[in-house]
């Protein structure tokens, strides 16, 4: 039998079929997704992996709902003092990564001093609530008032300057944050301020509805950052991060865009603070060391910068692996450290990366004419 | 003729080296002008002072009779000059539509509230902001899948996308230097038919480039530029007999780069005829 639709050759014996060069061979087996075959212009390129079910069934907002359902219900599964604590730990963690991820993964700013925004929510509610006597949720304006003054003041003179040196000096806010605390009286020295309120009374435990209060914060803090990144903002700093030369000759001002990206970052950590005081009821400087600075910014580059689900994962694993290996004792935050060095080595992306995607609206269904080419 | 864009005695220095020295130059409205001379003539340093990346040290730029003297480039390129840049400066990790948004950018009208409340406003801006992508990347031919990371296309595309960004900037006059460098024949042809386009839209075009043959043909005028100054401005048909320009290609002082500097003038020469001719013989068909 021959097939009729390979070509034959003049004698009628029939030929192999036929070969693609080398090249493009090359390009197929090496590296499909990176490499469109050159000269092939008029089909687009084939798309390197397709969504798969898995992915398809994570990034559905259904997915978002049932996790944020499944949050808010937890006191009804395990409404044991531990779990509670454990898990409003875990969901200000949440907030804190979210918010750094604003600043360290869109916008390619690299803050070491983070949690002086968190200590400056924590302080600000801390005192207006216990000296001052306001109710907790009174003074989250002023929190996030003195978040944007403290973002100003750090942010201003060094968002102009090369992104290292902003390492530097927000490192060196991180501690002075912490070592004022330390020394004023009216924040309560080394002691720090205790005796803080919670939200108020609405007939449940005080850690239940604490709880709640966290957990819907938290997830509209998580949906607020995720959709931030989606927008005109949100591609401003990505281009910045990308290249900032080619933002400004796009007419992008790049001194506001890290700016909004930094005032963003310190009014969420700021609002994480707040949560914090409450759920601790005491807060002193030691909470605020540069160890949870660099937590947080762990949380960041683990779980994926610049993505949102990967960031709230990173997050937890931080703040729950170190409960879930109790049971190691001693050895705990050694075999912590050891995995995640294991996993920044073999997925040095992160654990849920970025993936730059289009909304399917966003792909044409039909090929445009192609624009008349005079040759 | 009306200037949009007028540039006095720019200079800018770096350590000893005067880059740009005392370069005088305007463009036209709608026109296309073409910038040309030898590698480190200045070039693409006189763009980055017009484009408020480079701080001129004397001199000024003004842009439709408003001086933008070392602005910011931000501002320089929201008042309507978009460029593109010598080696190709996409945002290589983003998507190709992405990255032609980015030419929107200063048009969106969207607030981050909008976007955190997913507003009628923001899904409508957003919308624009897709079709308007889409529309730029079919004026500049764009063939590839428009939604994976641009590093992702072949280089000729990358080229057409960065054309594409600039001119999403909806500018009145764009800069673009080199456009045509590492592109193959065929590309180059469809360059040509875009640049034409681009001009057609009313767009002054203003054009860093060393294949004369290109440079000859789509240009209205040419400034040639040599050791930051300008020595001659004129048609394509007067710089082609201008004896300032042939001595600028052949006068570079050290031998090593004399003998660089020849070959080009030799390849830039072997074009011009070889354009000549062809303009010649097309002149003939066409019976004029
Ligand atoms: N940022 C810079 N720093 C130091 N020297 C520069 C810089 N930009 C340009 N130059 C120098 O200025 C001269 C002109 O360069 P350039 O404008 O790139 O020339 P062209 O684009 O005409 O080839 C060269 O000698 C180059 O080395
Ligand atoms: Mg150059």
């Amino acid at each position: 039998m021959t097939d009729p639709s390979l070509p034959r050759d003049p004698a009628g014996t029939q030929l192999p079929p036929e070969e693609s060069s080398a090249y493009v061979r090359a390009v197929e087996t090496k590296q499909p997704a990176n490499v469109a075959p050159a000269g092939t212009g008029l089909t687009p390129a084939a798309k390197g992996h397709g969504p798969t079910s898995a992915s398809r069934v994570v990034s559905s907002p259904w997915f978002a709902v049932a996790i944020v359902v499944l949050a808010i219900a937890l006191p009804f599964i395990d409404s044991g003092a531990y779990t509670l604590r454990i898990a409003t730990d875990a969901l200000i963690f949440v907030m804190l990564a979210v918010g750094l991820n604003v600043v360290v993964g869109y916008c390619g700013l690299l803050d070491l001093g983070y949690a002086a925004f968190f200590a400056i929510g924590a302080y600000t509610a801390g005192l207006l609530s216990t000296t001052f006597g306001w109710p907790i949720i009174a003074t989250i304006p002023a929190v996030v008032v003195m978040a944007v003054v403290g973002g100003l003041v750090i942010g201003a003179p060094t968002l102009r300057l090369r992104s290292d040196y902003l390492a530097i000096v927000t490192l060196g806010f991180g501690e002075i944050i912490r070592i004022t605390a330390n020394n004023l009286d009216i924040t309560g020295g080394p002691n720090g301020l205790f005796g803080i309120p919670d939200f108020g009374d609405f007939g449940y435990r005080s850690d239940v509805t604490i709880y709640w209060f966290t957990a819907v914060v938290v997830s509209l803090a998580v949906i607020a950052s995720s959709r931030l990144g989606r927008g005109r903002l949100g591609r401003a700093w990505r281009f910045v991060r990308e290249d900032e030369d080619a933002a400004e000759a796009m007419g992008i001002h790049t001194y506001k865009v890290k700016f909004a990206a930094y005032v963003t970052g310190a009014i969420f950590g700021g609002l994480a603070g707040v949560l914090f005081a409450v759920h601790q009821t005491a807060i002193s400087p030691p909470s605020f060391n540069f160890l949870w600075s660099a937590l947080i910014l762990m949380a960041v580059v683990l779980g994926g910068m610049g993505s949102t689900p990967g960031v709230v994962v990173g997050a937890l694993v931080i703040s729950l692996l170190p409960e879930l290996l109790r049971g190691a004792e001693n050895w705990r935050y050694l075999v912590f450290g050891v995995l995640l060095i294991v996993v920044m080595i073999f997925r040095p992306q992160g654990i849920w990366p970025h993936t730059p995607s289009e909304p399917a609206s966003a792909a044409r269904r039909e090929p445009d004419p192609q624009p008349e080419v005079t040759a | 003729m009306n200037a949009v864009l007028e540039c006095r005695d720019l200079a800018v220095a770096f350590g000893g080296v005067r880059a740009v020295d005392g370069l005088s130059f305007d463009v036209h409205e709608g026109e296309v002008l073409s910038v040309i001379g030898p590698n480190g003539a200045g070039k693409t340093s006189a763009f980055n002072c017009i484009t408020g990346f480079y701080k001129p040290t004397s001199g000024s730029v003004s842009f439709r009779g408003a001086d933008i003297t070392g602005g910011r480039p931000a501002n320089i390129a929201a008042a309507g000059i978009a460029r593109t840049f010598q080696n190709l400066r996409l945002f290589g990790d983003l998507t190709v539509l992405d990255n032609v948004r980015a030419g929107m950018h200063v048009r969106l009208r969207q607030n981050a509230f909008d976007a955190i409340l997913r507003t009628p406003r923001y899904r409508r801006s957003e919308q624009v902001a897709t079709d308007e992508s889409h529309r730029w990347l079919d004026f500049v031919g764009v063939r590839s899948d428009r939604t994976t990371q641009v590093r992702n296309l072949p280089y000729g595309e990358q080229r057409r996308v960065e054309i594409a960004r600039a001119l999403a900037r909806e500018p009145q006059m764009l800069l673009l230097d080199e456009p045509a460098a590492g592109l193959n024949h065929g590309e180059k042809e469809e360059l040509l038919a875009l640049l034409r386009r681009i001009s057609d839209l009313g767009t002054a075009v203003v054009l860093i480039e060393h294949d004369m043959g290109l440079v000859m043909e789509v240009s209205q005028r040419i400034v040639v530029i040599s050791y930051g100054k300008a020595i001659a401005e004129g048609t394509p048909a007067q710089i082609r007999t201008d004896p300032a320009v042939i001595e600028a290609y052949l006068g570079a002082e050290d031998a090593e780069a004399r003998s660089e500097a020849e070959q080009i003038a030799a390849e830039q020469a072997e074009e011009l005829r070889a354009h000549e001719n062809r303009a010649r013989s097309s002149a003939q068909e066409e019976g004029r």
